[in-house]
């Protein structure tokens, strides 16, 4: 009696250890699925733009402006590279990036401290709110909100500066959250040492606090800059584009994400389609190593 | 308590009727009075909850970080009412040192040593800034070990050198009082016993405060000791006779392990 039991017990184990197993496999192997899925557009999409852009890649594809049409007709019908390069679209790029920053990083790392500092006060939790509202707005209305306050009234006209206005609305919460949460991972007590030793409160956020997440204050300023880098919808309605090289913020620009949407519409410049967008994957690409980088570097 | 009854010159602090509370009516810390007296180690032991780092942080005025606590009663540091000091002057006087080592993480060993003085904006001749940082880290006996590093960051030292670093921190004003917070819970055997020979030879220079929920640290290294429950302060002597012969049931209870 006492060994049958035994032996039903057994083998009703053995039974449930067979289905685990199987369970596990069959659990492990989709999961490899899956993440294979998540991994293969970036690898494909990079060996496409690799494959289809290099050629066009040269001195002038970042010395030049873009060239006219009938240019690149030619060329293409000769089998050579298109001249010229978008120069014009690398320099307003950095320009609008540029003026964005200088916007966004003070307002964005002040307000994230005084979240930080007050996050229970009943006006930081309507900022936080806000704050994240304001990261879900579509980016083509903050182009449309900057089209109506800047090139309307302020620039009276397509301009840098208008362009800039947007990308800096959609860095201003990336900058806000991030700046906050590195400010939480700052232990209280290393805050409590500087009260101890007497410094005053600003030193304390200006001389402990920011150079103690410095890191973490970079890393989140460099991901918002990859992501407002290649937005091209809020600066059709604001930057407009620009054939040559502009650095008069009053005035139209073009940037990299323009560009490739303007070659997009022209049937000879499918070249300089690819070329561009490697570029502009490599930079974000560039950028988020460089932030990972500053990461890893930190949590060792 | 009448060993308590220090004179007044002995005295280097006098916590007077001294009640904290962390919302209105809601208090952690009840009526305290007591005469520190100069040069000795004091222990504020007592199971967690009892008040007893809200106390010490009464001491050099921490709480007025935290707008909502409400702190009543006197503290006289030689005398004079330490709520009419400045902080900056209440907390060169009074030095304190928390439970986890908290060094800077963005200075190096040399300037968390002088990060008082470099934080509050005193300049310092560099044969100051070098005599300070000597001494201070000789006090604590982690000169030898640190005099080749002194310009890494202190955040790669040990747990336990990154502690006697904070109390280097805290010597480097030359305080009358240090406070300390449990210093030694996040330590290892060895680390505490560096630290607790430390504080024993320290006090022939400063006045040391040290609250511990480990009673025999109280026992090895404190002169006076006092005994908190339920944020009252219930007896206060000389370690050695609280030890032996506590007064009140309470004391004895918490000394013979009934409850902890």
């Amino acid at each position: 009696m006492v060994s049958s039991i035994t032996e039903i017990k057994e083998t009703s184990n053995h039974q449930k250890w067979d289905a685990r197993f199987i369970k596990d496999k069959i659990f492990t192997g989709l999961i490899i699925l899956f993440s294979l899925i998540t991994i293969s557009p970036i690898v494909l999409i990079i060996s496409k733009l690799i494959s289809k852009g290099y050629k066009q890649i040269n001195l002038s594809f970042f010395t030049e402006t873009t060239p006219n049409t009938y240019q690149a007709m030619l060329a293409n019908e000769a089998g050579n590279t298109i001249p010229g390069g978008i120069l014009n679209g690398i320099t307003g790029t950095i320009l609008m990036v540029f003026l964005a920053s200088l916007m966004a990083i003070p307002i964005g790392v002040l307000i994230g401290i005084y979240l930080y500092e007050n996050g229970t006060k009943r006006y930081a939790k309507i900022v936080k709110d806000i704050t994240d509202i304001l990261q879900g707005v579509p980016s083509i209305v903050l182009g449309l909100i900057s089209y109506f306050w800047v090139v309307k009234f302020i620039t009276n006209g397509f301009s840098a500066l208008a362009g800039s206005f947007a990308l800096f609305i959609m860095m201003l919460p990336l900058i806000i959250r991030s700046t906050e949460e590195t400010f939480k991972m700052i232990p209280v007590s290393i805050k409590e040492a500087g009260f101890a030793l007497g410094v005053p409160y600003h030193k304390i956020i200006f001389r402990i606090l920011i150079p103690s997440g410095l890191s973490g204050l970079i890393t989140g300023i460099l991901l918002a800059t990859s992501r407002v880098i290649g937005e091209t919808a809020p600066l059709m309605l604001t930057a407009l584009g620009s054939m040559a090289v502009n650095l008069n913020i009053e005035k139209p620009t073009s940037a990299i994400p323009l560009l490739i949407w303007e070659f997009y519409n022209d049937p000879n410049m499918v070249d300089l389609i690819w070329a561009s967008s490697l570029l502009l994957m490599m930079l974000v690409l560039g950028i988020n190593l460089i932030s990972k980088m500053i990461i890893s570097k930190r949590n060792l | 308590m009448d060993e308590i009854n220090v004179e007044i010159k002995d005295a280097v602090l006098e916590i007077k009727n001294v009640s904290v509370a962390y919302n209105k009516g809601n208090y952690a810390v009840t009526n305290v009075s007591a005469a520190i007296k100069r040069n000795r180690i004091t222990a504020i032991m007592g199971p967690s909850g009892c008040g007893k780092s809200t106390l010490l942080r009464a001491i050099n005025r921490m709480h007025d970080l935290y707008p909502n606590i409400v702190t009543e009663g006197q503290i006289l540091l030689n005398g004079a009412d330490a709520a009419k000091m400045s902080t900056m002057m209440l907390r060169r006087k009074i030095g304190m040192v928390f439970q986890r080592p908290n060094p800077f993480p963005n200075m190096s060993i040399a300037d968390n040593v002088i990060a008082g003085y470099k934080l509050n904006g005193i300049s310092l001749k560099k044969s100051e800034k070098e005599e300070i940082i000597e001494k201070s880290l000789q006090d604590v006996a982690l000169w030898k070990e640190v005099k080749d590093s002194l310009n890494q960051k202190g955040t790669f030292l040990s747990g336990g050198q990154q502690q006697r670093l904070c109390i280097a921190r805290a010597l480097a004003f030359q305080p009358e009082v240090i406070l300390l917070d449990e210093p030694t819970s996040s330590l290892d055997p060895i680390s505490t016993k560096k630290i607790e020979e430390l504080l024993i030879e320290l006090k022939e220079q400063y006045s040391i405060i040290l609250v511990t929920h480990n009673m025999s640290q109280a026992a090895r290294i404190s002169d006076y000791s006092m005994f908190m429950y339920l944020g009252e302060l219930v007896e206060y002597g000389k370690t050695k006779e609280m030890f032996i012969n506590p007064k009140d049931k309470r004391t004895d209870e918490y000394l013979t392990g009934k409850f902890s």
